[in-house]
């Protein structure tokens, strides 16, 4: 099959198109070297370990991958920040990191060599969704601790290709660049590859005239009409990718031109589903939650990680000549973890925030809806007593003092209302996330 | 083209190889690098039946290879240059070449013999030069070349070598992996056994860390040159980082 595919079709043709009973052996060989690793350097896998009495040496095949203890982000948290690294820091070149300030953040350490592997697995999604040394990347992603952004940059640039690092924001520059520099990949979230389209419409922009021939999105699950609408604005190609910021970031697994099911790296990645309550593995082809362990990773090799994304996974041959598994695209999470614009915010954050504002703790519900294509995120709270309410003055600082601390510990901008008890009683009952998106 | 997996060897109480799993294929050179005593040797042994495993399985072209024996698993097309050379020391030069053919006499080859002796010659001229001498009468790295053309003449298409570098000067290593290097790329697949590892890595495509008994790293010879956690394994140290990891 892979005879009739030219070689630019792939990055690592070798590695791409393996057997799959290559592919077992090698998966095998990585897991025996990373479990001998972490039982030595990692203090929670080596306790993990004792508590079972698993020893690496014992290893006999990769079905007993399934005796192991998973890892929770919760569990990341706990050994915040650097309980999780392998190595020394002074080995580690770059630290990622997720979550708020409130203590419940992760770090990702990453060595030279998973700097190198990032950008390798990173390109062959790039490659694999057509994007070639010719190309133009715009990347509307933020640059900063979140690792969007900079593992697409790099990805691209061993690529070849020319790299517009804009980060995120400011919509009418992005299109201004777009059209001097003659973009031909657009990198964003599909909301706000929408929102840019209603942008350019308003602003009568010609969209035929543009230079772009892609969009390649991630960072939030999206519905096929999305894509549909993008790809018909725009007359370009949308692909998805998967992220996994613990493991690695974008690169973990990515959609070929079939559209298909997103190919994982399998050869840096072991993939399993699990059933998420009960967390026993399930039949081939069932849907569930996805659980990876890292193979190659150097200073932050993770054992059975629950994603918490539900998934399927499909061995089957790709058409493309691709012999990893794909997933399917992702519909849901298992926990009440939320995506907003991208971002991961989990309520418990927004309720230390609250909290940390006023001393009160008071109640709130936060509304997530979808605007114009955007993700619109309002939080409702209880004005206490501790709130001067009949003082406007002080009610719009308290306000703005929220909306600036969320903003600044969550990474994403919410509306914040002021609400009277009575108010509160009678939407309480919805619960504490209404999220207005699933409808 | 080689596959083992989960390989556990002991020698009585003593467990030398501990689930090491490795693969070689068609056309590279891979390396096995570690310490002394890391059980490089015995797994050289296990893969060609010298020594017998306690578990695990050792495959040669998709073929379990373990109840072959040795002289077999050679006519399969795997030589092995020994640790230490182990040539002939009161045979000539030509003769220790010529007993290396040995399987392809029995094929009744001895034309192809006569030719093969004739290209290793030239592959490795000082040999040509001391054809007639006494194996014993060679330095330590004519020896080596001598082993290395006796293994040829069994025209394996998987040579396995084991410390080839050991005892030689550091120009006569260099030597020694270019040789290796140019049998590679006649088309001959290389699993090769050091203590040197950067020498190794440096002609290797892909390497293996061995350490007390297990595979502890593995990746391409690029990354394994690159990786700190390669020289740690490497010297033999314990990786307990309590002591260098940044405590909280």
């Amino acid at each position: 099959m892979t005879a009739t595919l030219s070689p630019a079709a792939f990055w690592q043709p070798d590695e791409e198109c393996m057997h799959r009973e290559e592919l077992a052996q090698l998966q095998l060989e990585r897991l025996q070297a990373t479990l001998s690793r972490v039982a030595r350097s990692v203090p929670f896998y080596r306790a993990a370990f004792d508590a079972i009495r698993f020893d690496p040496d014992d290893l006999r095949s990769l079905d007993d991958l399934r005796r192991l203890p998973f890892t929770t982000k919760g569990d990341l948290a706990d050994a915040y920040p650097y309980g999780f690294l392998a190595v020394p820091l002074r080995e580690v070149v770059r630290l990622h990191g997720t979550g708020g300030s409130g203590g419940s953040g992760i770090v990702m350490g990453y060595t030279r060599n998973d700097i190198k592997t990032w950008a390798n697995l990173m390109a062959r999604m790039l490659v694999a969704e057509g994007v070639t040394k010719d190309d133009v990347l715009q990347i509307t992603f933020d640059y900063g601790l979140f690792t969007g952004a900079f593992g697409v940059h790099f990805a691209a640039e061993r690529l070849g290709a020319s790299v517009i690092p804009i980060s995120s924001g400011n919509t009418k520059r992005q299109i201004k660049i777009m059209v001097d520099y003659k973009t031909t990949a657009l990198v964003s979230t599909p909301s706000y590859a929408l929102h840019l389209i209603e942008a350019m419409r308003a602003a009568n922009l010609n969209m035929n005239a543009l230079s772009l021939r892609r969009v390649l999105v991630g960072g939030e699950p999206f519905r096929e009409e999305s894509r549909r609408q993008i790809q018909e604005a725009l007359g370009v190609t949308v692909t998805d990718n998967y992220a996994v910021s613990e493991l690695l970031g974008p690169g973990v697994a990515g959609e070929c031109l079939e559209r298909n099911g997103l190919h994982l790296n399998e050869d840096h990645f072991i993939p399993e589903i699990v059933d998420p309550v009960t967390l026993a593995p399930l039949p081939p082809g069932a849907e569930g939650e996805l659980v990876l362990t890292s193979l190659t990773k150097e200073a932050f090799p993770l054992i059975r990680f629950r994603t918490r994304d539900l998934t399927t996974l499909d061995t089957g041959p790709c058409p493309c000549g691709r012999t990893s598994a794909r997933i399917r695209r992702m519909r849901a999470r298992t926990d009440d973890m939320l995506i907003i614009k991208g971002v991961n915010v989990f309520p418990a954050q927004v309720e230390a925030v609250l909290a940390e504002v006023d001393q009160t703790a008071p109640r709130y519900q936060l509304v997530i809806e979808r605007r114009d294509a955007l993700d619109v995120a309002t939080v409702l709270v209880e004005v206490s007593q501790s709130v001067f309410f009949d003082e406007m003055r002080r009610q719009a600082g308290y306000r703005d003092l929220l909306r600036h601390r969320l903003a600044s510990d969550l990474g994403v901008t919410f509306d914040v209302k002021l609400v009277e008890k009575s108010t509160m009683d009678s939407v309480a009952a919805k619960g504490k996330v209404v999220d207005l998106r699933k409808r | 083209m080689l596959t083992v997996r989960t390989l556990d060897v002991a020698y009585g109480a003593v467990t030398v190889l501990r689930g090491v799993s490795l693969h070689v294929k068609e056309g590279e050179v891979v390396a096995i690098v570690g310490a002394n005593g890391a059980g490089k040797t015995t797994l050289l042994k296990a893969i060609t039946g010298l020594v017998r495993p306690r578990r695990g399985d050792v495959r040669l072209r998709g073929e379990s290879i373990l109840e072959v024996g040795t002289a077999r698993i050679v006519a399969r097309g795997c030589s092995l240059v020994p640790e230490g050379r182990q040539i002939f020391g009161d045979l000539s030069v030509r003769d220790n070449l010529l007993l290396g053919a040995h399987v392809q006499y029995r094929r009744g080859k001895a034309a192809e013999v006569r030719a093969d002796l004739e290209r290793i010659l030239g592959m490795f001229p000082i040999l040509g030069k001391r054809s007639g001498q006494l194996g014993g009468t060679l330095s330590g790295g004519e020896q080596q070349m001598l082993a290395i053309g006796r293994a040829l003449m069994a025209r394996p298409t998987l040579l396995m070598l084991d410390e080839p570098s050991m005892g030689l000067a550091p120009l006569v290593v260099k030597e020694i992996f270019n040789v290796i290097s140019t049998i590679s790329l006649a088309g001959c697949t290389v699993l090769l056994v050091e203590q040197n590892a950067r020498g190794a890595l440096k002609i290797a495509h892909r390497g293996y860390v061995l350490e007390t008994g297990r595979i502890v790293l593995e990746g391409s010879a690029e990354d394994l040159l690159a990786s700190r956690e390669m020289q740690r394994a490497y010297l033999g140290r314990d990786v307990n980082l309590e002591t260098a990891r940044v405590t909280t």
